[in-house]
């Protein structure tokens, strides 16, 4: 049981209260609708609900069960044991937002250590303590550089190859703003450089994934110098296993780096909870929306940590605000600092050369299937599109009566790319299951 | 106490995690996007481990002690919870899998759809927002895409009372809409004089909290509705408060029209040093069409021999998206069990108990500490601490001393209306005894106040920290560790 | 509080001092008192700028709130007060004098009289 009162408690609660029964309680409720008589079972016990949730699962087939090449935003990584082990500290997760600094050293300092690794990783001045998601930390972006330029620059240059729920939060965020969103109808085909002629003195963002949603990497430079030429703001989105091999965005000029933290040893579940990783330019830190913890001494002179740049907040600001947000992602941004804090310099390199190395031998295999091909000429870090001999849904369908998840079929939102899947390789897909892949794909499209 | 920051601790050459040797032939590297320096820290797992269980130590949590944290909800999460969210067949599948290989997530994400559904009498949830405050932008959306889909794109105006959550000002800013802040009333209701000021053919909706952050049923609920209702416009509910209400009241009964709950606040789920939360929207039937993509919809009913089947559908006029994917999964899961475990006997306890528990600490303290407004409260309520004869305390000063107690102060300055608030929520899980320990701290803190006032200027003293320097925080912004100028450079 | 009787003043705590045809703005003492520690001042726009009257100017910040301040009169800034951006504190120790924030030609004189003498402006009425 989760409450304590016995009969004898409550008795003598509402003695001191002044009331006979605990529907006194209610006396200033409407008597239309008061105790509604729900429909809805009563409760059960632990060794029932353990039972329930386990039955319900067992409808569900899992990344371990099935052999995956799924990705397109989410991606199936090892997590440390030890990870989780910090998480389950009750100290961390059942504690909330550190209003109280003197008893919350712990998430203060948890999230001066995640920003300070965030910002590392980036190579950017500063990172706030997390947006929800990869989603929601790019539509921030965008509310930023909106904000940045008082809401005078209307227009936003926006890839095509940006992740498409990305794309999507972006016009349902900025819906109400009457900004021109312009660049997406270039099509996945086109490359960064085709955005330059987009830009204008009218643009406050101009915004990239890297690598992007189909898995490719660009150079920057031109796009960054384009956008900053104009005065525009230049955003891109990472993907954070990729900063152990890639240069970070800063080498190429960028003013904001977004990214999806979950890589960083946080479970697939089913799309969430994740992490949105946000950083910029010292520069642009009053503008940057959310949480921020800054280090400071107490009154002994011991040095500690508080949220800083509140006063930009919403509790304070109300309507004026950047934003609306509230939380961060407190314990998801823990997970990520504890995977980080294990991986460390060494660990993250050697495992972004594995997803690389991974990834690079599958492509190649793959193409060698006849009828499969992936374009050799642009480089990719774990993701690349391959080019199917049949519309990808037919080929995910076949590979999933082998139990195998194939990838992302990109028709679903990319209309001309029938025959497309997006195929993502990581740590977790030992050579054995690669060649498993070949081998089913080989069985069904042989000459 | 002071503990070393993770790159303190760096040394160069320790490893935390290895990975096995590649099994696959070496590709070559894209030498020119390689970067040249990566500055994150070398530690083995033990220091790993052993630097965060220690600063985990300096929290205090639900788990360590008491946490009346007003507008919160800081209530026991119970460990089953984190057992089934942790299930591998919730765990470890992939937000993008065909629909028939995750029917068990989709029906579980149904059924939480409908357990809220029957608490709050709504006719469809949405569980994609992430948390409180999105849910509400997610809320805005929709009454915004309402009013256009009926052509009726001039109303722009969101009327919010003065004791709102600073969230909703900022999350009707952010969808384009002009905030009229109404005023509350002598009893702190909301004043609907100044709600039929407003209603005119500009104006969208009204945001209201109820109970509201004092801790009150609005007791001119039905009839604030009813104005914003017969002038075209819809009615907002903050769910942070829904606590007090489960098998009591169903909000859409008074006349709310779109909701947010708080699944980390009302449903149990940690509030984990900050996130993640889930904020879930229910909304009338009028609304459904609106609500963000996707929904979770069941497709066929299932009999004895095949089960249901679930589908993610889009709604025919749609908001869109607010995030990726289908929510936080994860804390929903958590919330379901909560969900099952309690039952409709249970909620009722549980929101009984938490409104009992509010007004016994009211009862013990209202001698000594001024309640502005003296009815009974719901789940929280709000006190005004100060004291003519104790010049110089502030709301701030008690909330250090309750430190030294073992408590967590409560929420103080909000709302915005009440000077020198102190907003005390306990919850239900709570034994009467804490309840007891907590009212004997405050009134002896209020005693201190009076005859040695400087006990309360100087607290905490024995917390883990001394008060903290917020001025040279915000000036200096040292919001990263400093590096040495070398660090990281050299790549193997 | 000081309230220099030489000076204009806004209901949102603005001061002004006419020179000419020209005018200095700042923020006053009682808003320094209420706003505690100002730990940042943004001047949000340039000089050469043409701002009406109760446009936002600057933003100042303290460790309690970030207030947004108005243009008490319309004009074009002729200078910025440059040493607000290293010293923010010069606001609570000199509201009057170094921690003036913009200096403006003005562009409609008949505006001074939306403006309060110093006595109406200790007048106010006050939450607190």
């Amino acid at each position: 049981m989760y409450t304590s009162h016995t009969k004898a408690d409550k008795e003598e609660m509402l003695k001191v209260i002044g009331l006979e029964k605990v529907e006194d309680l209610f006396q200033c409720l409407p008597e239309q609708g008061k105790f509604p008589a729900l429909n809805l079972p009563d409760g059960i016990t632990e060794m029932e609900a353990l039972d329930e949730l386990q039955y319900i699962s067992s409808f569900n087939e899992t990344t371990q069960e099935l052999v995956s090449f799924l990705g397109a935003g989410a991606y199936n990584h090892f997590i440390p044991a030890a990870v989780d082990s910090i998480l389950r500290r009750s100290e961390f997760y059942t504690a909330y937002t550190p209003y109280q600094p003197e008893i919350s050293q712990g998430t203060l300092q948890a999230i001066f250590e995640y920003q300070s690794l965030i910002a590392a990783l980036t190579g950017m001045d500063v990172a706030n303590a997390s947006h929800y998601d990869g989603a929601t930390a790019v539509a921030e972006a965008v509310n930023m550089a909106y904000h940045n330029f008082r809401g005078r620059k209307k227009k936003i240059v926006l890839s095509p190859a940006v992740n498409p729920q990305y794309r999507g939060t972006i016009h349902t965020y900025m819906d109400g703003m009457n900004l021109e969103i312009v660049g997406e109808d270039l099509g996945p085909g086109s490359n960064p450089d085709d955005l330059i002629e987009l830009i204008d003195e009218n643009t406050a963002l101009v915004l990239v994934q890297y690598p992007d949603f189909l898995g490719r990497i660009f150079d920057l430079s031109a796009l960054a110098a384009a956008a900053h030429e104009h005065k525009a703001l230049f955003s891109v989105h990472i993907n954070p296993i990729s900063m152990g091999l890639l240069k970070p965005p800063s080498a190429y000029g960028a003013d904001i780096v977004t990214g999806e933290g979950q890589p960083l040893g946080i479970p697939l579940s089913f799309g969430g909870p994740y992490l949105g990783l946000f950083a910029t330019k010292d520069k642009y830190v009053r503008k940057m929306a959310g949480r921020v913890a800054g280090e400071t001494v107490d009154t002994q002179g011991q040095r500690g940590y508080v949220l800083t740049l509140s006063t930009r907040e919403q509790h304070i600001r109300r309507e004026q605000a950047t934003s609306n947000i509230c939380t961060n992602q407190g314990l998801i941004a823990l997970a990520s600092t504890v995977y980080l804090s294990l991986l460390g310099k060494n660990g993250l390199q050697e495992l972004a050369k594995l997803n690389y190395h991974k990834a690079h031998y599958a492509a190649e295999k793959i193409s060698t299937v006849p009828g499969f091909a992936v374009n050799p000429v642009q480089p990719f870090f774990n993701e690349f599109v391959v080019q199917c001999p049949v519309p990808a849904g037919e080929v995910n369908e076949y590979l999933l009566e082998h139990e195998i998840l194939g990838g992302y079929d990109l028709s679903q939102i990319y209309p001309g790319m029938t025959h497309e899947l997006l195929v993502a390789v990581t740590e977790m897909n030992p050579r054995s299951e690669i060649d498993y892949l070949v081998a089913v794909l080989e069985e069904e499209y042989h000459d | 106490m002071t503990e070393k920051t993770i790159f303190e601790l760096s040394r160069p050459g320790r490893i935390g995690i290895r990975y096995p040797e590649p099994d696959v032939p070496l590709a070559d590297l894209p030498e020119k996007f390689l970067r040249k320096d990566l500055p994150l820290v070398e530690m083995s797992e033990n220091e790993v481990v052993r630097h965060f269980t220690k600063i985990s130590q300096l929290n205090h949590a639900v788990d360590t002690g008491f946490y009346p944290l007003g507008s919160c909800t800081m209530k026991y999460n119970p460990k089953i919870n984190e057992e089934t969210a942790r299930l591998p067949g919730f765990s470890q599948i992939h937000p993008l899998q065909p629909v028939e290989t995750v029917q068990g997530a989709l029906g579980l994400m149904y059924e939480t759809q409908q357990w809220l559904a029957e608490i709050s009498g709504f006719d469809a949830v949405t569980l994609q927002p992430a948390a409180g405050a999105q849910g509400e932008l997610t809320g805005v959306f929709i009454i915004r895409a309402y009013h256009n889909s009926r052509g009726d794109s001039k109303r722009i105006k969101m009327l919010v009372p003065d004791s709102a959550h600073g969230t909703n000002p900022a999350s009707s800013a952010m969808s384009g809409m002009t905030i009229i802040e109404i005023p509350s009333d002598k009893n702190g209701n909301i004043d609907t004089e100044r709600v039929k000021a407003e209603c005119d053919d500009t104006l969208a909706g009204l945001m209201i909290t109820n109970p509201n952050t004092l801790g009150l049923f609005d007791e001119n609920i039905v009839e604030a509705c009813q104005l914003v209702h017969n002038s075209g416009g819809l009615v907002y509910g903050d769910g942070a408060n829904m606590n007090a209400l489960l098998g009591i009241y169903r909000p859409a009964e008074v006349g709310i029209d779109v909701m947010h709950f708080n699944l980390h606040k009302t449903f149990s789920t940690p509030h984990g040093g900050g996130g993640p939360g889930s904020g879930p929207v229910g909304v009338t039937k009028e609304l459904a069409e609106f609500l963000p993509d996707p929904v979770v919809a069941m497709i066929s009913e299932g009999d004895e021999e095949t089960p249901a089947f679930y589908d993610l559908v889009t709604p025919e006029k749609t908001i869109g998206r607010v995030k990726s994917f289908h929510g936080h999964f994860g804390v929903v899961v958590k919330a379901f069990t909560y969900l099952i475990s309690l039952g409709k006997n249970g909620l009722l306890d549980a929101s009984t108990s938490a409104v009992l528990n509010a007004n016994y600490i009211q009862a013990l303290i209202k001698d000594v500490y001024h309640i502005p407004y003296e009815r009974l409260c719901m789940h929280e309520f709000v006190t005004e601490a100060q004291w003519d004869d104790a010049p110089g305390i502030r709301a701030l000063d008690i909330s250090k001393r309750l430190i030294d107690f073992g408590f967590h102060p409560p929420t103080n300055y909000f709302p915005l209306i009440v000077h020198e608030a102190l907003m005390i929520e306990p919850t239900e899980t709570e034994a009467k005894e804490t309840l007891d320990a907590f009212a004997d701290a405050l009134l002896q803190i209020a005693d201190e106040a009076k005859n040695d006032p400087e006990i309360l200027h100087n607290a905490p003293t024995n917390a883990p920290f001394g008060r903290l320097d917020e001025v040279k925080a915000a000036k200096e912004l040292i919001l990263k560790t400093q590096l040495p100028e070398n660090y990281g450079k050299e790549l193997s | 509080m000081k309230t220099p009787a030489d000076l204009k003043y806004t209901k949102n705590d603005e001061w002004v001092r006419i020179e000419g045809d020209e005018a200095v703005i700042g923020i006053t003492d009682y808003a320094q008192d209420q706003l505690s520690d100002i730990v940042f001042v943004e001047i949000v726009a340039f000089e050469g700028d043409s701002l009406n009257q109760g446009e936002t100017c600057a933003v100042v910040e303290s460790v309690k709130a970030a207030s947004d301040i108005y243009m008490p009169i319309s004009g074009e800034i002729t200078a910025i007060n440059e040493a607000l951006a290293d010293s923010p504190e010069l606001i609570n120790e000199d509201p009057f004098g170094d921690a003036w924030l913009l200096r403006i030609k003005m562009s409609k004189s008949s505006e001074l009289e939306d403006l309060l003498d110093a006595e109406a402006y200790k007048n106010l009425e006050r939450d607190h």
